[in-house]
């Protein structure tokens, strides 16, 4: 009797998993794998099968050096997007928690980037950056009297550019979690620590800060991984150039297979964007998990 | 510290928040100001400069933002739909039946956390050629309607709820379904809220994956749209294409500023988890 109720909750359980378990399986497991398959066969053109060439994809990309150049402005992308916005978004956070003058209007203009298509931002910030014509010229030519600069057109500023859009649509979201964070924050310990005489900054440095490591860890997770997903803006402002300097590894696997048709190269590039995502995985493992404890 | 240095000290807190929130909103604001004026005022800031709808206009008859609204419109339905569903059922399975495999097909779900289906855009791109399904809306929505991030979420909440309320209903006879139905659901009704509007926002703003499945404008959603639009050539005014932009935030834009403290929880209720 009592193996038969279990058995019969097996069953259950397994029913109420496989919807949810096909589509995933369908469209993350499975292509997961095929990729990692396809990556070692030539692509397919026309009657002409793919057949299986070894590493050859591999040795291509270890000597395609479009693929070391994005794979570098990934790099300088994620070193430059997650820590200024994740110290963006702790000072925003900050501030927003305290009584401040018009509070809301401010909450509203931090957060306002998040829930705007990237799409749109980009639109928006190609007009701002606009040499000569655009408000960023005009300011800074009004300013400092700076001559009209094309800051998406140069190799040097295009990444940077980028990047700045980047943290001005990633800050209010991740405040977010600031916010949340500080409001379970107790007050009587940042009162405990007011009589006995600390200033802002240490009752920052010593309390809040180390309080708030959790959320910054978990920030941190999906800055990370929003690095190396974030390309839409890539699209309107730059199209990756000028010559691939603002290209970022996953718009240059939507590059070569679906402008190129290299599908087999790209299935490559992104065996190596996958290996990337796990190298992170595993560190976030050991840094991470010993940290936060889900119940 | 004196009270002179704390009133400085407040004041120049107050004045880099604004600051920056006045930096912050400044590209958007831009943005309205080209939009509601005429073309002629697109570099020139003048208090009285007549205001005018005329670019929007132009920009709704350049390009069929009506159809594409429609498409975006079914297409984040589609996938909420799916989700609840499919998260759903997943999640109470997770959260309260003990099967062989359950932690290790957890662990599968929550690997999509990390292995987005965008990044698997160039074979989920086969698999909708085999099915038949590119450049239909379908085959925009498929590979998200089993989320991770949902089932997650989900199965969190479902553990709070009191294993006594549930027992109480099957000893009343209930089925399994009638007290997920009666008991679990409503009990999760903010995470669902809260996992709706991130979802709907979400997929509302998704761009990479429409663009690559897509290729009418019966299935293109706004997004792509708007980058079709906005690409056909220099020759579009620079105010028809921000109004363009602000049309096609717009409504997702308008229900933040009405229902703003919902949406920052919402999220805050999304991420805590």
């Amino acid at each position: 009797m009592r193996g038969l109720v279990f058995r019969r909750e097996w069953i259950t359980g397994w029913l109420l998993l496989l919807p949810a378990l096909v589509f995933l399986f369908a469209f993350t497991h499975i292509p997961a794998v095929t990729t990692i398959l396809n990556s070692f066969f030539s692509t397919p053109r026309g009657r002409r099968q793919a057949k299986f060439i070894g590493l050859d994809n591999y040795e291509r990309m270890i000597g395609d050096p479009v693929f070391w150049k994005v794979l570098w402005n990934n790099l300088w992308f994620a070193l430059g997007t997650i820590p200024v916005s994740v110290a963006l978004a702790i000072v925003m956070a900050l501030w927003v928690n305290e009584k401040l003058l018009g509070r809301s209007f401010v909450r509203m203009a931090y957060f306002t980037p998040t829930v705007l298509p990237l799409i749109a931002v980009a639109n928006i910030w190609l007009f701002f950056y606009t040499p000569g014509f655009g408000l960023f010229d005009q300011i800074t030519g009004f300013l400092f009297g700076w001559p009209a600069t094309n800051y998406l057109g140069d190799p040097d500023t295009a990444l940077n550019a980028i990047i700045v859009v980047t943290v001005w649509k990633e800050a209010g979201f991740f405040m977010i979690f600031y916010l949340a964070a500080l409001q379970s924050i107790p007050v009587n310990l940042k009162e405990a620590a007011q009589i006995e005489g600390a200033g802002r900054w240490t009752i920052f440095r010593r309390i809040t800060f180390p309080l708030l490591m959790p959320t910054t860890l978990f920030v941190c997770v999906n800055a990370v991984i929003n690095s190396f997903r974030l390309v839409d803006h890539i699209f309107i402002l730059t199209d990756g150039g000028p010559d691939n300097a603002s290209a970022l590894l996953l718009f240059y696997i939507y590059e070569v297979a679906f402008r190129f048709w290299e599908t087999a190269y790209g299935a490559t590039l992104t065996v190596a964007l996958l290996i990337l995502l796990s190298l992170l995985a595993i560190s976030q493992f050991f840094f991470f998990d010993r940290k936060v404890h889900y119940k | 510290m004196s009270g002179l240095a704390t009133n400085l000290d407040r004041f120049l807190n107050v004045f880099a928040a604004w600051a920056l929130a006045l930096i912050w909103v400044l590209p958007l604001a831009y943005a309205v100001w080209t939009a509601f004026h005429p073309a002629a005022y697109e570099a020139r800031f003048e208090l009285f400069a007549p205001l005018t709808l005329e670019n929007f206009v132009k920009a709704w008859d350049a390009a069929p933002f009506a159809r594409y609204f429609l498409n975006t419109f079914i297409l984040v339905t589609m996938i909420l739909a799916g989700q609840f569903i499919l998260c759903t059922l997943a999640a109470y399975a997770f959260a309260r039946f003990a099967f062989p495999g359950r932690n290790i097909l957890f662990a599968l779900v929550l690997l999509q956390l990390l292995v987005m289906p965008d990044i698997l855009m160039v074979e989920n791109y086969q698999t909708m050629r085999l099915l038949h399904l590119v450049d239909t809306i379908p085959a925009i929505a498929l590979p998200y309607v089993a989320s991770g991030f949902g089932i997650f979420l989900l199965r969190q909440t479902f553990m709070t709820v009191p294993k006594e309320l549930d027992e109480a209903a099957r000893i009343e006879g209930a089925s399994f379904l009638t007290v997920l139905w009666k008991v679990y659901i409503p009990l999760a009704k903010p995470t669902y809220l809260a996992y709706g509007l991130v979802s709907v926002s979400h997929h509302w703003n998704n761009f990479l994956w429409p663009l690559i499945v897509t290729n009418s404008v019966e299935t293109r959603p706004v997004t792509v749209g708007l980058s079709v639009f906005s690409a056909i050539d220099s020759g579009v005014e620079w105010s028809v294409i921000n109004a363009a932009t602000l049309m096609t935030s717009g409504p997702l834009l308008l229900a933040f500023l009405l229902f703003q403290r919902q949406f920052v929880q919402s999220f805050m209720r999304a991420g805590i988890k």
